[in-house]
């Protein structure tokens, strides 16, 4: 079997579905390849739903912030469903000197580069955040951070897309990029089918890596679990998004109701790799030590699931978004680092921009795959 | 094996049925033609309509409705319930209270 379009996308993530959709709407036609399943079973659906500016690489700042403000607030409207986007802001919680050292080092670094972020006392997050145990005592506080339902919004991206169009096969991974005449133009499947392309846009997570290599090309990076778990249903207590100085949990509650809480226990480099990302059995307990130190108030919620999920770490925890020179027609979108699901809407409409040869509205240069190199 | 699905492919019109208004996972009051639609809609694996409609994803985590959901969706796609792979289980088996999960310390409360 041999199917054309103009743009041929290797991963249905959020990143790879919200490109199709941005560029079905120029009217360019789209052929998504998943290897999966289910669409966006990956990171996309595995994050803790963060649409945070505040904490982020100055490299990412100018597409979190692009989206915060220009796509995020009317994406439900946009795509015909509600992505449960918040905008209540971010606390990051500490309880002591050290903590508050390390928050005025962010909230530095953050202001530097023109967000609104800034440090407020433990009473003052007691305020936004009533709940929080008097063990606070020092926040940064950035009142134009939210969060999302990540599920959601791949779903919704994907279903949009759909509907204007795009073609989306599932269930069959691809193999390698072929170039003709010196150009990226045909992408192989498992199952042996070929799709051809103008443009090839590989946003496949940590699998980009061995995708990439096909045609030659290395993205450093490798593959780091998250852990999260999820309450059972709580009355409507706050909607800020969360997080700890010494990051020891992360997190906000959700529409149904539920609080979604990620986290680690520190052994997520050395945990059994069975092939699949399996929450350990150490880490949930981990994670709800963590968290009734700063919330009392939810010690007696019931955990209904917990989950895990796989990060693609690019080596400077900065994403590869970008041309190669060595290989025209093939655009990297991965190594997101677990940053990938806030800056997705900016970063999809950055991928179609690229893909249909136009000016990109926020520069990606800072991005590019030859940007590593040796310490010395 | 995974089983290789052109999301493309026609499905038919969605027809209303009688029973649309049925709640099917009772949790989450997710009724027969939410999931029905939610097929129609691009939902073609039991994880997409779970994460799209929350079937499964309360109280019970699918204890209760998760037989009869894939029943609905297979019959809407036109194929054998055996062929839809189940949604992911999760631990913990049933809820834990935070305070329970958090203590690991032997012969406490």
């Amino acid at each position: 079997m041999t199917a054309c379009a103009d743009v041929i996308i290797i991963g249905s993530g959020v990143i790879g579905s919200s490109a199709a959709y941005y560029l079905a709407q120029k009217g360019r036609s789209v052929i998504v390849l998943e290897k999966n399943e289910v669409i966006g079973n990956g990171g996309s659906s595995r994050n803790g739903g963060g649409v945070r500016q505040s904490g982020r690489d100055k490299r990412e700042l100018p597409f979190i912030m692009h989206a915060v403000k220009h796509i995020w607030p009317t994406l439900s409207e946009e795509l015909g469903m509600d992505v449960e986007y918040y905008q209540k802001g971010n606390l990051r919680l500490g309880k002591n000197e050290d903590h508050a050292r390390i928050l005025t080092g962010l909230t530095n670094s953050a202001s530097a580069c023109g967000l609104d972020v800034s440090m407020i006392s433990g009473e003052e997050a007691r305020q936004i955040c009533p709940y929080l145990s008097e063990e606070v005592t020092v926040a940064s506080w950035c009142p134009t951070d939210g969060h999302a339902n990540p599920m959601l919004t791949t779903l919704a991206y994907y279903k949009r897309a759909r509907q204007l169009g795009v073609r989306f096969v599932s269930g069959d991974g691809v193999i390698g990029i072929r170039k003709l005449r010196g150009v990226a133009r045909q992408v192989i499947t498992e199952s042996g089918a070929v799709y051809e392309g103008e443009r090839i846009i590989l946003a496949a997570g940590y699998e980009s890596r061995a995708i990439a290599a096909t045609c030659g090309i290395d993205v450093p990076m490798t593959r780091a679990l998250l852990e999260v778990l999820v309450t059972e249903a709580q009355p409507p207590m706050f909607y800020q998004m969360l997080g700890t100085a010494m990051a020891d949990f992360y997190g906000h509650q959700s529409t149904h109701g539920s609080f979604v809480f990620g986290g680690s226990s520190g052994f997520e480099d050395t945990n059994k790799d069975n092939g699949t990302p399996t929450a350990s059995s150490i880490t949930a307990s981990c994670i709800c030590r963590g968290i009734i130190k700063y919330f009392p108030i939810l010690e007696n919620a019931k955990i209904v699931r917990t989950w895990a999920g796989w990060i693609d770490q690019c080596a400077d925890h900065v994403p590869v978004v970008s041309f190669v020179e060595e290989v025209p027609g093939l655009i990297l979108a991965c190594g997101f680092s677990g940053h990938g699901f806030g800056i997705s809407p900016a970063m999809g409409l950055t991928l179609a921009e690229m893909a249909a040869q136009e000016s990109t509205t926020i520069g990606i240069d800072a991005l590019r795959y030859d940007r590593f190199k040796a310490k010395i | 094996m995974s089983r290789i699905n052109d999301r493309s492919r026609p499905l038919g019109q969605f027809v209303p049925l009688p029973d649309d208004d049925r709640i099917i996972c009772r949790c989450e009051e997710i009724t027969k033609g939410e999931i029905r639609r939610a097929v129609h809609d691009g939902m073609f694996t039991l994880t997409e309509v779970r994460r799209y409609l929350r079937t499964g994803m309360g109280l019970c985590q699918g204890q209760t409705c998760a037989r009869l959901v894939r029943d609905i969706v297979a019959r809407e796609l036109g194929v054998s319930p055996l062929e839809l792979e189940a949604a992911a289980s999760r631990a913990p088996m049933r809820p834990v209270e935070m305070k329970i999960l958090a203590n690991e310390t032997k012969g406490a409360d």
